[in-house]
C-alpha cells in the first residue's frame, strides 16, 4: 500500500478491526462487489469477506450486503436467476431471523425477486440507462439503515442502471407509506420530489424500501460509491455508519 | 417429449417502455395507424412428463415453474399451452 492509500485511511482501520462484520456476496455477473468490499473494509474500517454465491452458508457474517451488477447476465429478468443461488437459502434465513440484508442496486432487484422485499424494478420510463448523481430524501431516519442521517436529509449519491423503476400495486404502496418504510425519494437538490429529479420513473419517485420488521432494505443509489469526497461526494457512509451504529447498540 | 410453448407479458397496468419506443419508431417509418405496442418474451420448452403423465399434469408442472421463476406474477401475466 502507498503512503497516499495510508493516508486516506481512518485511524480505526489500521487500529485492530472491530465492529460487525459484512459480508459482500458474489454472483456471476456482480460488479460492485469490489467497490462495496473496498467502502467497508478501507474507508469504514470493518471486518468484511465475500461470500460466493455456489455456497450454502454465510460463513458467521452479521450482515449480508447484495452488490450491484449484473447477476446472471440480466437473463430472463434482473435478479430472476440469482433469487435461487444456493446462498440465497441463506440469506433469506438470515433475514428471517431478523438480521440485516441490504441490496445495492441488482442487490435490490434481487429482494424483490426473492419477495424479501415487496414490489419489483423494472425498465426505466425514460429508455435510458441513468448513470449520474442523483438527490436522494430521507424519508425516515429510525431505521437501522438510515439512523445516522436526519429525517429530510439531502443526499448526493449516484444512480447506474437501466432497470430501476420501482412498482408496486395500490396496497403495498399504502402499507409501504404507512409502515415508514419507504427510506429514499429521489428529489431535486432542496429536497422536493419533481418527476424531472426522477430518473427512471420510480412510483412515487421512491428509491429505496425497507421490509415490515424493517432488517432488510433495497435501494438503487449506490452509497458505496460515494463514501469518499475525492470520488464526489461521502455522503453514502451513513448507511453503512447507521447500520455499523445500530449493531454495536445490540451487542 | 411434450413441447410448451409460454407468453409473458406485462401486466397491462404498467408502462412498457420498450413497446412505447418501437410503436414510435413504426410511427416514423409512416406506419401511423399502430395504437399501443407491448413486448412480451416467448419461451419454448421440451418437457418430459412423467410416466403415466397427462397432459394437465405437465399444463400443471408448467405454470408452477411459470409462477416460480419464468413470470414474476407482481409485473407480469403469462399463459402456456401444451401443444403436443
Amino acid at each position: 500500500m502507498s503512503a497516499a492509500e495510508t493516508a486516506v485511511r481512518p485511524a480505526s482501520a489500521s487500529a485492530a478491526i472491530r465492529g460487525p462484520k459484512f459480508g459482500v456476496v458474489r454472483f456471476p455477473g456482480s460488479n460492485c462487489d469490489q467497490d462495496a468490499y473496498f467502502a467497508l473494509k478501507d474507508v469504514l474500517g470493518v471486518p468484511v469477506e465475500y461470500l460466493w454465491h455456489a455456497d450454502r452458508a454465510l460463513r458467521g457474517v452479521d450482515i449480508v450486503v447484495l452488490p450491484g451488477g449484473f447477476s446472471y447476465g440480466d437473463y430472463l429478468r434482473t435478479g430472476a436467476v440469482a433469487r435461487f443461488a444456493p446462498i440465497m437459502e441463506a440469506v433469506v434465513a438470515h433475514a428471517a431471523s431478523g438480521r440485516p440484508v441490504i441490496g445495492i442496486c441488482n442487490g435490490f432487484q434481487v429482494l424483490c425477486e426473492a419477495h424479501l422485499l415487496p414490489g419489483a424494478l423494472v425498465r426505466n420510463a425514460g429508455l435510458k440507462f441513468v448513470c449520474k448523481f442523483v438527490n436522494l430524501r430521507v424519508e425516515n431516519a429510525r431505521s437501522q439503515f438510515t439512523c445516522a442521517y436526519s429525517e429530510g436529509q439531502v443526499l448526493k449519491i449516484p444512480v447506474a442502471h437501466g432497470e430501476g423503476r420501482y412498482v408496486c400495486d395500490e396496497q403495498t404502496l399504502a402499507r409501504l407509506t404507512a409502515g415508514g418504510q419507504i427510506l429514499f425519494r429521489y428529489t431535486d437538490p432542496h429536497g422536493l420530489t419533481t418527476s424531472d429529479a426522477n430518473p427512471n420513473g420510480s412510483l412515487g419517485g421512491i428509491a429505496g424500501i425497507a421490509n415490515e420488521a424493517g432488517n432488510v432494505m433495497g435501494m438503487m443509489p449506490h452509497p458505496e460509491r460515494a463514501c469518499e469526497k475525492i470520488l464526489g461526494s461521502a455522503d453514502g457512509r451513513g448507511i453503512f455508519g447507521s447500520l455499523i451504529a445500530a449493531a454495536s447498540a445490540r451487542a | 417429449m411434450s413441447q410448451v410453448k409460454v407468453i409473458v407479458t406485462l401486466k397491462p397496468s404498467l408502462l412498457d417502455a420498450q413497446g412505447r419506443v418501437v410503436r414510435d419508431a413504426l410511427h416514423s417509418l409512416g406506419y401511423a395507424n399502430v395504437g399501443e405496442v407491448r413486448i412480451g418474451k416467448y419461451l419454448e420448452l421440451d418437457v418430459a412428463p412423467a410416466e403415466g403423465a397427462d397432459r394437465q399434469a405437465v399444463q400443471a408442472q408448467v405454470e408452477e415453474m411459470c409462477d416460480r421463476l419464468l413470470a414474476n406474477p407482481v409485473i407480469e401475466n403469462y399463459r402456456c399451452e401444451v401443444v403436443s
